[in-house]
């Protein structure tokens, strides 16, 4: 997520407040279909909303709100229903692996009444002044789309009624949506949304205030399970992609191709900010299919999206070209990189250590953490590590680019479409709207694609053809040396006990480079985002509270990985409470919900804490929630039960994204140090889930993700380069070393509560759930990731 | 020229005979269900059966199929097993992203074609050299032994329309 970031890239909120009161009815006759199609006036807009507002000149902005153009609920700009009954929904948001394609589209559909076998999904181009904020990160597109989309759905029912009423001569009130038709009640007379659809178009949109939202129990897909959906759909696969999927058919960044393309990887700078001195292409040039090689622009620091630089092979094939870059002579100038081109992550370890016994800016002061020092009965000062990480999508990064006159065209897979679009035309000079970005769907992002970097080498790669079409294929070892990473963190707590055994004082001293470094000179310290992700807002009943934020620079391009800087933090702060309690000889989770204390509600917007971008009264931090995920998950787990040996259960607790999640893991450390992860219990509140199985599939993806976190996956650097070359080297989960048994239950799922964040806050709790239960399960604590062979004897 | 039969159908390819079959695959024939992931061999995305055995397309040299069958992801709806194991992932709603599912699919078929019945053991050492970047192995192993009942229980359905869905 970006909430932390001013992205030079990206049009602020503010700007983007936006009227497409005068969509061209016949575009979109001509646009969809030869024949006609429900075409509704665009007349409510962000700018319209913003207006109602109790503050016309300084409304404060939140959620969907506060991001670049804001959201849309115009039925004429996602729906459209075709003579022949076919729906068409459009989806603007990313598809990386949450079912976003599948969930939004069910949302206008349930709303609207359609059959889900009579709908066609649509995916939506880069055009957020027309779509609304396309930007699929921070967890955000059900928490700031649902309401939207479901208003989108309900109007273009409430319009067919309306056509239907006109067209039988009789009161609205006597017309009801059924499936797919209108129906008037006292006749039962039928009309289809086929039969409806140019009457519809002539309608007027209800006014967003008289309009009538289905009541949760006519829904026949919003917040249902397969196994839950109306008889006639018993059985039916909602997933929108599914089959094409497991056919082949599915079409990914590098899956299309245009004529007279060429294909392009590249040889880029070992470090972050390494150029090139010389080069010699003789040889890649007498590689078979090798067409031209070609010297890229290196960026100058700090670089943001703006691609590393290097040299480019063009060929006839992806494989003439990986063979041409192979036979490339590059000699490097190390000097622009300065300092990045000795990054030592080993020596950086060490020197984060060193600062971590002074005193760092001080974010939040409360009670007196040295008087608890003082009186204290009993003390623990201990450091966590985490180390850098890849997000290492299975689908490399492509991108293809063809530029033809004023125009350009982009077939890619990105997270941010919009950044995309604006950034090729800045760098091509061309218009904004004259560049066309079409994202097929994304192998994995996990925050690597929310950066276009790759689109942008398409670009230049494609201006210096004169336009001809060029893909750029990234290798997995591209992936690995030339990312965005996870930053490193180095997490100082200090803990102190009163005679009671009670938490009497909390210090917590975080340095991690931040990815403002990305963007800033001299950025060295985490934002107040990051500072957000778990250290400013943990909720502890503490006296004494002390948090701080120590000087960390990058090195290399740090950047989001799923879940940012809540992975670091929450490791160390939930295993800390697990070493509390232990040093207080009280049980783990009766000792996190004393620390929780009573519940309540606390305002983060008091003492100006992030809240993903959230309105403080509607998402206050809520510790009976916190209370209520922790119970849960501890009581399905049997907290407490007899373990053989050389097992434990092990409990953590985290609220990211505005959802709440605990987990408690079960684990098992054979005699030669292996780690068995036998079950995970999840209890998850988000609110209403939606989607409820791909809530439940985000939460069991993130605790094979997070055992990883825990056990194996990192990446290190020597001499300014990343050691990691392939996944024989950055390890991530395989099958045989996943969690045996996922449970995943659902708390609070209520639609009385504000909708959360679902792809990213699974992921904080696992690994400290998890190296709690090898401390359960063996007395050794485990204070560095990845767990490695730290229990190999 | 390398004479191989792909999906069932003879060719004849001008390609250089050290092309890996996968950028054959992918950038000759234009049979994009076959994804590249990491060139090595390490995460099975690339997988395709050679005369019925899976291999990593990614390292294996078009000439190494020289006279054999390569049987892609595109050709699984057409074979029962295949469609079993489509029809078991989907009810399972395993994949996520679905980048690296074409390559599972195929070594579950190559699995269950030796083994029809495989324990989760068994499973493990199979699939373990497919990655799944998203985490669906639970899921994975679900479907597989719900393929494998399928087989067990009702091979005479095969054939018969198995699933709707939308298309995008």
């Amino acid at each position: 997520m970006n909430d932390s970031i001013v992205d030079p890239n990206v049009e602020q909120a503010g700007e983007a407040e936006l009227e497409i009161a005068n969509v061209s009815r016949r575009r979109f006759l001509r646009g969809l279909t030869a024949t006609g199609a429900l075409v509704i006036a665009a007349r409510w807009t962000p700018a319209a909303f913003a207006a109602q507002g109790e503050d016309p000149d300084n409304p404060k902005k939140y959620g969907a709100e506060a991001m670049a153009h804001g959201w849309v609920d115009n039925p004429d700009v996602f729906i459209s229903i075709a003579p022949d009954n076919t729906v068409t929904l459009i989806n603007h948001r990313g598809e990386m692996g949450q079912g976003i394609r599948t969930s939004v589209v069910m949302v206008m559909a349930d709303e609207m009444g359609a059959d889900w076998q009579k709908v066609r999904v649509e995916q939506a181009i880069a055009n957020e002044e027309k779509y609304g904020n396309q930007n699929t990160d921070g967890s955000r597109s059900m928490r700031h789309w649902f309401d939207p989309l479901r208003r989108a759905g309900a109007a273009a029912r409430t319009m067919l009624e309306q056509a239907a009423a006109k067209q039988w001569g009789v009161p609205l009130a006597e017309c009801r949506t059924g499936v797919h038709q209108v129906i008037h009640i006292p006749t039962k007379r039928a009309l289809s949304f086929g039969e409806l659809a140019t009457a519809a178009a002539g309608q007027p949109v209800p006014d967003r205030k008289s309009l009538k939202l289905k009541s949760p129990d006519q829904w026949r897909y919003i917040m249902r399970k397969p196994q839950e959906f109306p008889k006639a759909n018993v059985g039916q696969p909602l997933a929108v992609d599914g089959m094409d999927i497991l056919t082949g058919k599915a079409q990914f960044a590098a899956d299309v191709s245009w004529d007279n393309m060429l294909y392009a990887v590249i040889a880029r700078p070992p470090s972050y900010g390494s150029a090139v001195k010389s080069f010699d292409d003789k040889k890649a040039l007498a590689v078979p299919g090798v067409v031209k090689v070609i010297q890229m622009p290196t960026a100058t620091q700090p670089s943001g999206y703006e691609p590393m630089g290097g040299i480019a092979v063009l060929a006839e094939s992806t494989w003439a070209a990986i063979q041409g870059r192979k036979a490339l002579a590059i000699e490097w100038d190390n000097g622009p990189a300065g300092a990045n081109a000795s990054y030592d992550s080993v020596a950086f370890r060490k020197l984060l250590e060193e600062r971590a016994k002074k005193t760092g800016k001080i974010e939040s002061k409360k009670g007196d953490i040295e008087a608890a020092r003082k009186a204290a009965a009993q003390s623990l000062s201990v450091n966590y590590y985490a180390p850098h990480m890849a997000q290492a999508p299975m689908e490399p990064m492509a991108a293809i680019v063809r530029i033809n006159g004023d125009k350009a065209d982009v077939w890619t897979s990105v997270q941010n479409p919009q950044a995309a679009r604006d950034g090729v035309a800045k760098r091509l000079q061309l218009k904004p709207e004259n560049v066309t970005v079409q994202c097929g769907l994304m192998g994995g992002g996990f925050g690597r694609k929310a950066k276009p970097d790759y689109v942008f080498e398409a670009a230049d790669l494609s201006k210096a053809m004169d336009g001809r079409p060029v893909r750029v294929q990234w290798t997995r070892e591209d992936d690995l040396h030339n990312g965005f990473f996870h930053a490193v963190a180095l997490e100082h707590m200090q803990g102190y006990l009163d005679d009671n055994k009670r938490v009497s004082g909390w210090l917590h001293r975080s340095l991690a480079p931040s990815i403002s470094s990305l963007f800033a000179p001299d950025a060295e310290y985490q934002s107040a985002a990051e500072m957000g992700m778990g250290i400013r807002n943990m909720p502890f009943d503490i006296p004494a509270i002390q948090q701080e934020n120590g000087e960390a620079e990058g090195h290399i391009r740090i950047g989001w990985f799923r879940s940012v800087y809540n992975v670091p933090h929450a490791f160390a702060i939930q295993s800390f409470v697990a070493e509390l309690a232990d040093l207080a000889g009280k049980d783990h989770r009766d000792f996190l919900l004393e620390l929780l204390g009573p519940d309540r509600k606390i305002d983060p917007g008091k003492e100006d804490i992030f809240n993903y971008g959230e309105d403080p009264a509607r998402y206050p931090i809520d510790t009976a929630r916190y209370r209520a995920v922790i119970e849960r998950a501890t009581k399905e787990a049997g907290w407490g039960k007899k373990m053989p040996p050389n097992r434990g259960l092990g409990l953590a607790v985290h609220n990211s994204f505005v959802s709440y999640c605990a987990i408690v893991m079960d684990v098992e450390v054979s005699e030669g140090g292996d780690v068995i992860v036998h079950r995970a219990d999840v209890a998850f509140d988000c609110g209403p889930q939606i989607n409820p199985d791909r809530v439940a599939a985000q939460l069991e993806g993130a605790c094979v993700m997070g055992t990883g976190i825990a056990l194996m996956t990192q990446i290190t650097a020597k001499d300014g380069r990343i050691q990691q070359d392939n996944f024989h080297q950055y390890l991530v989960p395989r099958i045989n070393e996943s969690p045996r048994e996922i449970h995943v239950y659902a708390v609070n799922n209520d639609l009385d509560i504000p909708i959360g964040g679902v792809g990213e806050p699974g992921l904080p709790p696992v690994a400290p759930a998890l190296c709690n239960a090898i401390f359960a399960a063996t007395g050794k604590r485990i204070r560095t990731l990845p767990v490695a062979d730290q229990l190999k004897s | 020229m390398i004479k191989l039969t792909i999906n069932g159908e003879p060719r004849s390819l001008d390609v250089p005979a050290d092309t890996p079959i996968l950028w054959v695959l992918r950038d000759t024939l234009k049979l994009t269900g076959t994804r590249f992931g990491c060139g090595m061999a390490l995460c099975g995305t690339c997988t395709v059966h050679l005369d019925g055995n899976p291999i990593r397309s990614c390292t294996t040299p078009i000439s190494m199929a020289e006279g054999k069958h390569v049987t892609t992801i595109e050709a699984m709806e057409k074979d029962p097993l295949g469609r079993r194991v489509q029809q078991a992932w989907m009810d399972e709603a395993v994949a996520q992203c679905g980048y690296c599912q074409g390559g599972q699919v195929m070594s579950a078929v190559a699995l269950l074609k030796n083994n029809p019945n495989p324990d989760d053991a068994q499973i493990d050492r199979q699939m373990s050299g497919n990655i799944c970047r998203c985490g669906t192995y639970p899921r994975i192993r679900k479907a597989i032994h719900r393929a494998a009942a399928a087989a067990e229980k009702n091979a005479a359905s095969i054939g018969e329309p198995l699933f709707t869905e939308v298309k995008a």
